[in-house]
């Protein structure tokens, strides 16, 4: 019904922008990645795989990408352990309360991630109020050191952050299911339990899928939560990749750590939306 | 149907818990914009306005919020201008490349801030455009314009096709029928939306962190302080901010219970996976 115009015109426009301000960054991220940069610091546009060398042979790098997939499948699995059962809790039981209880968990994901972690940080600190409130009580008497500048702070805050995305699509999934399944399961004789893994979970692991992914991918990446809370043995991959496009000036090498993440990241996205297709039942 | 369903007693529990988890920080962080001794010792005394007053006259934070609400306006008219036509091009048309078209405008909504950040850094150094306002203001829309799609693409799946086919059949033009049929049926998804597009970039910071020239959004603003030390008047930025948000989420909720009715709402901001007819 619509003429080819019209479809023209509403298509050329975020083409041209997607291509313009997406297609050739990226582009350019995967070229910058083969380039190398001279001693008088200017960016050397030959060819070669030297970069990629430098990766494999410094285990600095692997180490640091190993914590920070260890930091995010922790962050991945607290936020499912927390949401999965909050998720549920609100498609089966909240009642009348469904709808206050559901904006509470989307406003802390869209009220600032900086002002999250900041939080986290007057709260974790060794003047912080966890710490004073446990010297207060007389549970402790020095201050805890390990709460900040630690894995485990980038871990919380993380989790904290996290959390509410995992548990919308876990929520949707649930919502999705029909309510008669659930009835029938129960009238052919299984007990809550049964149906609940049987039944309620099988069919909402799209959601979880979703969710997992959102929390993995994007703690995976993050950067601010680290250089904030995390101290030296906190360091994730995206903190040495901002050193190299900073202080470390090495732009190419940082594009080939930023391009190996994009292609995790990217891998993990194809990877979830299978898994999803294959478990959703309509 | 949750009244004759067995009802579990540590469901409720685990649930407060996680309510607490979520909402305890925000809350101590407000408790402490109040605070006159600073961020943190227990139990906090003497509770003041002052950290407000020397918010109130602090011009370097308000010129911030200034650039910030500039860049929000701008990011969201360069999102929404994009992002409504890639809205109807993926309802509506058929072209080669376009799953890969999908991915690629809804990518940056899951991607982390420093893919998207550092890559258009690398398109700005090579056209040698400056830093400045106008980068980070490209950088939101072209992050944003995932939020514009997803929100009136949503829209447009409950749009009855039928009153767009009688405006044609009746004689309108296409240009007639999308202003007085089309967009009239979009207006609360767009209003939805600008607002969370403004929210957004409001508080975005990953992305701005790279493509930032001489002067500061709010959030980097309060990056660059944190960086020197922590006081109360973070505190009580923060507080304003989550007042602000606050509203702006309210405000959206709202609008989305009313054209959408409730339930999974804003999931599939969340989907990038097939949009499902």
């Amino acid at each position: 019904m619509f003429s080819r115009a019209y479809k023209t015109i509403v298509t050329a426009p975020p083409l041209v922008w997607v291509t313009i301000f997406l297609i050739v960054p990226y582009a350019l991220m995967f070229c910058y990645s083969f380039w190398s940069v001279s001693s008088g610091q200017s960016i050397v546009h030959s060819w070669n795989l030297q970069n990629y060398h430098e990766l494999l042979r410094k285990p600095v790098y692997w180490e640091t990408l190993l914590r920070s997939i260890w930091i995010a499948a922790r962050v991945t699995v607290f936020s499912l352990a927390l949401g999965y059962p909050l998720a549920y809790f609100l498609s089966f039981y909240a009642g009348r309360r469904k709808d206050l209880l559901y904006q509470l968990v989307i406003i802390p994901l869209w009220v600032s991630y900086l002002v999250r972690a900041y939080a986290w940080k007057t709260i974790l600190g060794s003047d912080g109020v966890l710490n004073t409130l446990l010297q207060y009580v007389h549970l402790t008497s020095h201050p805890l050191e390990f709460l900040l500048y630690s894995p485990f702070a980038v871990v919380l805050t993380l989790t904290h952050i996290y959390t509410p995305f995992t548990i919308l699509p876990i929520y949707a999934a649930l919502e999705h299911i029909p309510r008669n399944l659930v009835e029938a399961s129960t009238d052919l004789g299984a007990t809550p339990t049964q149906t609940f893994w049987k039944v309620i979970l099988p069919l909402s692991i799209p959601g979880v899928v979703a969710g997992a992914t959102f929390a993995f991918v994007l703690s995976l990446g993050d950067f601010l939560a680290p250089l904030l809370l995390g101290g030296p043995s906190g360091i994730m991959i995206s903190n040495v990749v901002v050193s190299l496009f900073g202080a470390a000036y090495n732009w190419p090498l940082g594009a080939a750590i930023s391009l190996g993440m994009l292609v995790i990241v990217v891998s993990l996205l194809f990877l979830s939306e299978k898994l999803e297709k294959r478990w959703s039942f309509s | 149907m949750s009244a004759d369903r067995p009802r579990s007693r540590w469901l409720p529990i685990h649930a407060v818990a996680v309510f607490a988890f979520l909402y305890l920080p925000i809350a101590v962080l407000i408790l402490y914009s109040f605070n006159r001794q600073g961020v943190g010792g227990f139990p906090p005394h003497h509770l003041t306005l002052d950290w407000y007053r020397i918010l109130f006259a602090d011009d370097a934070i308000w010129d911030s919020v200034l650039n910030s609400v500039e860049v929000a306006f701008a990011a969201m008219a360069i999102a929404l201008a994009f992002g409504i036509p890639a809205a109807l091009a993926l309802d509506r048309a058929q072209f080669p490349g376009k799953a890969l078209f999908r991915r690629l405008v809804l990518l940056p909504l899951i991607l982390p801030g420093i893919i998207t950040g550092l890559s258009l850094l690398m398109l700005f150094n090579l056209a040698g455009t400056r830093l400045s306002l106008l980068t980070i203001v490209l950088g939101h829309g072209t992050a944003l314009i995932s939020v514009a799609t997803t929100e009136v693409f949503a829209g447009l799946q409950k749009l009855d096709r039928a009153q767009e086919e009688a405006s044609l059949d009746l004689g309108a033009t296409y240009w007639q029928t999308f202003w007085r049929v089309t967009m009239p049926n979009l207006k609360l998804s767009i209003i939805g939306a600008a607002l969370l597009i403004f929210t957004l970039s409001m508080d975005e910071i990953a992305v701005s962190f790279f493509l930032i020239g001489r002067e500061n959004t709010l959030p980097l603003e309060i990056w660059a302080r944190l960086r020197r030390g922590i006081t109360p008047e973070i505190n009580a930025i923060s507080t304003i901010i989550f007042a602000f948000s606050l509203i702006a989420i309210v405000l959206w909720y709202r609008l989305r219970v009313r054209t959408e009715g409730g339930a999974e709402i804003g999931a599939e901001l969340l989907e990038t996976s097939e949009p499902h007819p």
